[in-house]
């Protein structure tokens, strides 16, 4: 049976919103509280997980059948590592600045779990379209909960968003926002908000079914 | 003949959360009142717009379904006053309006709200706006200043978001004593100049920026204890704590600590140990536990004011503490009717876990099951793995 269009658009869409990885699963949260000082660094940390993400998936769901079962932890390590110094090149070559912005957290991107957690769970056992699909929706939505993170703390924090002052010089600076505890703050608002909007939309579908 | 076994409590109080925190808001309103006489419009502005918020956002929560509880039973108004009441009276009133958000938002809803928060909600939000507009909150102006009644603190109208004014010039204008405008902690920690005994009792003399007067607040939260809405162990342990903590360091060296009644009276003490150390859902239940709990709280108060650089240590003291809690709870369990004093030492403490074990929690749930303790969780017994072996041969 060839799967229809809607499967594959669920395939997306199950990563992107009802298995966001930071809202939902909250996996990853090391570079997730780390690197979301600005919406920037957000989006280019949320990006390069996305690529080395499906890239990673893809051959892992290429190899599924060739990996020895005993070893392939280490082999998908191997696999996502290429990847991440692939990415890790790149970012240098583009931009200087934004390498030093994103630090050690470009490396780590090796051991985020949301990685090797669909590598694992999902391209091990899918064909490549699938588990591409999946990782895509699954990246997208880490990129979305990084710049929600990431806006939030820069509107905050600096007044600005990507750069632009929002609020004219005498906007109060947030002090909070740029240090390590405004990144759990800003992520417990978020999670209490999804949590709100998902027990609201759960309570609707049951008065639609009553 | 059918009998029903039950565990404890058998006699109820006709007491609900409701009554109680109705209560507690009743002992604050004199405080407040107080609050509003010493520093005039600001203060109850700043009173209603954090109470407002406070309320707006249990509102919120409550009616998406996020929280338990209810905004009637003015759990929140308790937050929203006492947030308040911690805060500078001229503080821009847009950030005491983001510091309600943030106490119940961060401090409550996000645990599940009233009874399952770790923190107090209020100091949750305090040290939100501690560590976000850390120089708004240390800007205090002078307590009875001519015409506070007509006319509001400069800063308290800041727009929203925006940079508060300086209040320097403003206070020149009023031509005020030397004393003015700044906390007695602050001034001792940053200026070596001790207030006096009765001006830190009573705040009703000079222009110093004392806190609502700590004799009202010991008065109302006689009261309180006195109707048993708060257990008195809790207060008494904070004092004694931190006076014997404060009287041993001033016996060690005079001249280089402040004598212990001023460390009692002085910033924020008298209120975090009455009413916001007391909070129920995030102190201790064992009575023992309270008077470690209060000590805790005491000794870590004084140690923050004379080895930090912050000028005032009670807002951490109490939020380390509650992170303590489920931990002192465990380590002070009484001992259960029947057993011996000496069960705490030997294997016989078995089954003496009174509050947090789940089979004393209630024998009418069926499902409220006693677990057994064993070595490796999920080992499956010895006959079991024998049959199972025999079925698979």
């Amino acid at each position: 049976m060839t799967a229809t269009r809607t499967d594959r658009w669920d395939e997306f869409m199950e990563g992107l919103w009802r298995q966001n990885p930071i809202f939902v699963m909250t996996l990853g949260l090391c570079p997730a509280l780390a690197v979301t000082v600005s919406a920037v660094n957000a989006l280019s940390m949320g990006l390069a997980t996305t690529f080395v993400l499906t890239a990673s998936c893809f051959l892992v769901s290429l190899l599924r059948k060739r990996i020895p079962k005993e070893v392939r932890i280490a082999t998908y390590i191997v696999i996502i590592a290429t990847f991440v110094t692939v990415v890790d090149y790149l970012i240098q070559a583009v931009s200087l600045a934004l390498y030093d912005a994103l630090g050690a957290f470009i490396q780590l991107i090796v051991v985020n779990c949301v990685i090797l957690g669909r590598a694992e769970a999902h391209a091990s056992k899918h064909p490549p379209l699938p588990a591409v699909l999946s990782a895509l929706g699954m990246g997208a939505g880490f990129t979305l909960g990084l710049f929600a993170l990431g806006a939030v703390r820069e509107i905050l924090g600096a007044g600005k968003l990507f750069g632009i002052s929002l609020f004219g010089e005498h906007f109060q600076p947030w002090v909070v926002m740029v240090l390590p505890p405004g990144g759990f703050f800003v992520l417990g608002l978020w999670l209490l908000l999804f949590s709100a909007w998902t027990r609201r939309q759960r309570r609707k579908e049951a008065i639609q079914h009553a | 003949m059918s009998l029903e076994i039950r565990s404890a409590p058998h006699i109820k109080a006709h007491r609900s959360v409701e009554t109680i925190m109705r209560h507690v808001v009743y002992s604050l309103l004199p405080i407040c009142a107080f609050y509003v006489f010493q520093y005039g419009l600001s203060a109850l502005a700043s009173l209603a717009v954090v109470t407002a918020a406070c309320l707006a956002t249990e509102r919120f929560f409550v009616k998406t379904g996020t929280q338990a509880g209810d905004i009637s039973d003015y759990s929140a108004v308790i937050t929203g006053l006492l947030l308040a009441l911690s805060l500078p009276p001229g503080f821009p009133l847009w950030m005491g309006a983001v510091a309600g958000f943030a106490a119940i938002a961060l401090g409550k809803a996000l645990f599940g709200g009233i009874g399952c928060n770790v923190f107090n909600p209020a100091l949750v939000g305090r040290a939100f706006a501690q560590a976000a507009f850390p120089q708004a909150i240390a800007t205090y102006t002078p307590s009875f200043l001519p015409g506070r009644f007509y006319e509001m603190v400069p800063t308290s109208m800041t727009l929203p978001f925006m940079q508060p004014a300086s209040v320097i010039d403003w206070l020149k204008a009023k031509q005020l004593d030397a004393l003015a405008g700044a906390t007695p902690l602050a001034k001792w920690k940053f200026e070596g100049v001790l207030a006096g005994a009765e001006e830190l009792i009573t705040s009703l003399s000079g222009h110093m920026a004392v806190g609502p007067s700590p004799a009202l607040i010991l008065l109302c939260g006689a009261y309180l204890a006195l109707r048993r809405f708060l257990d008195w162990r809790i207060p008494a342990a904070i004092l004694g704590s931190a006076g014997l903590t404060a009287w041993l360091l001033f016996a060690l060296s005079p001249e280089r600590f402040p004598n212990p009644f001023f460390m009692l009276f002085s910033g924020g003490l008298i209120l975090g140990a009455v009413y916001m150390a007391t909070d129920m859902a995030t102190s201790p239940v064992t009575p023992k536990g309270m008077w470690v709990y209060g000590a805790l709280i005491g000794l870590l108060t004084v140690i923050i004011r004379y080895y930090s650089g912050l000028p005032e240590g009670v807002m951490y003291a109490i939020l380390l503490a509650n992170a303590a809690t489920p931990l002192i709870e465990k380590i002070t369990q009484p001992t259960p009717f029947g057993k011996s004093r000496f069960a705490l030492l030997g294997r016989a403490r078995k089954g003496a876990s009174y509050p947090l074990h789940p089979g004393y929690i209630s024998r009418e749930e069926a499902h409220a099951v006693t677990p057994k303790k064993r070595l490796f969780a999920h080992k499956p017994k010895a006959e079991a793995r024998k049959k199972s072996n025999e079925a698979r041969d």
